[in-house]
């Protein structure tokens, strides 16, 4: 039991910390110990079989050398009882076949199953000049999350600029994924596909900008969860608020820096309040009494 | 005369095919084996509702058949999948059929499966000494649903891409593991290159492996406790003095010949004789 606590460890702590694979490595180590003491104690105890009477047994008077037993006794039957060649084999084989065993076992399931939780890490996205977005206007986004993999990552982000506040210019980026189960939620306004602007940003980075006019809410349309123009839920079965990106300005181009998850916005543009969280799986509760079921998050 | 010639020939015929037949008999016993399967024992009033497992069965075979046809044809890439699926269904010989089958297959499968499970409940022949088998075949029901599960992923269009994200949030959505279930299945924090190959080797390695070894196990269960008698049955179980379920002398004619024998004749030393009552010695 403890054994595969401690392989659990060590596996967890590839993804989590070093440190947590040491504790790992050592409780394997003990409970390994136990486990084989315990396993093998049948044939340690098995010769300790009856020790003699109860009283000390007087030194005998010396024998002659003509009489009593041989000098070099034979090996007393019990004595050979206690590890015969065929329990040797019977441990050797099983305990190299476990060890065997293990040795193939672990890095094969390692290598299924801690690949998808090491820390991804997110590269930031260069969505271009933000001039290309004009104030209070809401732009769909398209870009790759990961140029090199392709379509496959492309995603999109609804975003708003709210002019500058503080000196400092101001959007709502919004994702576009559901939080209910993660479709993909569409706007409520007018959408000027003619007015798509490519953008070329860096790389091999495949940038559309295209306007939305009149944008009063987000529907999403597998399960019909609604959601007003700051991302607060309105109807339908979402748990939160849509998640949001922050971003940062950099060379007069607004770049994506992380994902992060919203129980929900109060006010509106530049000036609303907005309750962050870590990001959260869709479905997924922030907030209230259901946030005690998803107490920990795998790294992204 | 020519009769004579005939019956000769003919025996001749006989003889090249239960040759083979015997060599692999006395070396393997795999005949008898499968003799025993095909003509053992069964309740009377057996009915076609008894016939639902074999027809799941069969429906498994279909799609192990067409799916390995269709591996051959199919690129798990996210740049090629969804256009090796339109070639096999536009392009290749009555390819469209055998993905139809794989298709459409897959839910006849499921819905046997149900059928099967529906008979075992109404018989009640999930209880006792079969709970293991009811248990096991619970096993291959969700392993059933999860090939659905990841085989839909594979067109990689848009229904089974979004289907699939809601699926896999469905799971992320469990309480306390759910998200790490959800990173687990999609190889990462979400659909990515990876997840269409990662998919398609769970359902077309680790899950057909698995039910595999499953069925056999599920069919052993069914040979060695015998099928059970419908609910409405003379014999139906309580209505005599309960006895408890002997073993069926699963050996016989396998290491050697028991009171059905297999045509062979051996003889037995007379100590073998009085411990082989059972078939199975002691």
């Amino acid at each position: 039991m403890g054994f595969a606590v401690g392989i659990v460890c060590i596996l967890v702590g590839l993804v989590v910390s070093w440190p947590a694979v040491a504790v790992g490595a050592a409780l394997t180590l003990v409970f390994g110990f136990l486990w084989i003491r315990d396993v093998t104690r049948g044939y340690a105890t098995l010769p300790q079989a009856e020790p003699d009477g109860d009283a000390p047994v007087e030194p005998a008077p010396p024998i002659p050398a003509h009489k009593g037993p041989p000098a070099m006794p034979e090996t007393p039957p019990a004595e050979a009882a206690r590890y015969p060649r065929s329990k040797f084999l019977e441990g050797a084989t099983l305990g190299l076949g476990a060890a065997i065993g293990v040795v193939v076992t672990v890095p094969a399931v390692g290598f299924a199953v801690v690949p998808a939780f090491v820390d991804q890490g997110e590269p930031d996205i260069d969505l271009g000049p933000i001039e290309n977005f004009p104030q209070g206007q809401w732009v769909i986004t398209h870009y790759q999350l990961r140029p090199e993999q392709g379509d496959v990552t492309r995603r999109v982000a609804y975003i708003r600029y709210n002019g500058t506040a503080d000196n400092e210019p101001s959007f709502t980026i919004l994702s576009n994924r559901c939080a209910h189960l993660g479709c993909p939620v569409q706007p409520g306004g007018l959408v000027q596909s003619d007015k798509t602007k490519d953008q070329k940003a860096s790389g091999d980075q495949d940038i559309t900008l295209t306007p939305v006019l009149g944008l009063s809410s987000f529907t999403c349309p597998c399960h019909g969860g609604s959601y007003d123009s700051e991302g607060n839920r309105t109807a339908g079965p979402p748990v939160r608020a849509l998640d949001r990106w922050t971003y940062s300005i950099k060379n007069g181009h607004l770049v994506l820096v992380e994902n992060y998850s919203v129980s929900h916005v109060e006010g509106t543009g530049a000036t609303a309040t907005i309750h962050k969280y870590d990001l959260a799986g869709p479905g997924q509760h922030l907030d209230g009494p259901e946030q005690i079921f998803y107490p920990w998050q795998p790294p992204h | 005369m020519a009769n004579n010639k005939k019956t000769a020939r003919r025996a001749q015929l006989e003889q090249a095919i239960v040759y083979p037949v015997d060599w692999i008999e006395e070396r393997s016993g795999l005949i008898g084996g499968l003799r025993y399967f095909l003509f053992r024992k069964v309740p009377g009033d057996t009915n076609w509702f008894h016939t639902l497992g074999s027809a799941t069965l069969t429906a498994f075979l279909v799609q192990l058949v067409t799916g390995v046809i269709l591996a051959m044809y199919y690129k798990p890439d996210p740049d090629k999948a969804y256009e090796s699926i339109r070639h096999i269904t536009d392009d290749i010989t009555l390819g469209w059929l055998v993905r139809g089958m794989h298709r459409w297959g897959a839910s006849v499968f499921i819905i046997l499966m149900f059928f099967h499970m529906a008979r075992v409940f109404l018989f009640g022949a999930y209880k006792y000494p079969r709970e293991l088998n009811w248990i096991i075949g619970v096993l291959l029901l969700a392993l059933g649903m999860f090939e659905g599960f990841t085989g839909y992923l594979l067109p990689w269009d848009q229904t089974s891409y979004w289907a699939t994200v809601v699926a896999v949030n469905i799971n992320g959505s469990a309480p306390f593991l759910g998200p790490f279930i959800a990173q687990f299945l999609q190889g990462g924090a979400a659909i990515n290159d990876e997840t269409l190959s990662r998919f398609y080797a769970i359902h077309m390695l680790l899950l057909p492996g698995a039910i595999f070894a499953l069925i056999g196990l599920h069919l052993y269960l069914v040979i060695r406790l015998g099928v059970t008698s419908p609910p409405w049955s003379k014999d139906a179980a309580g209505s005599g003095p309960r006895t408890p379920p002997t073993p069926p002398p699963a050996r016989d004619g396998l290491v050697r010949p028991g009171p059905r024998g297999n045509g062979r004749v051996e003889t037995e030393s007379p100590t073998e004789t009085t411990t082989s009552g059972d078939g199975r010695g002691h």
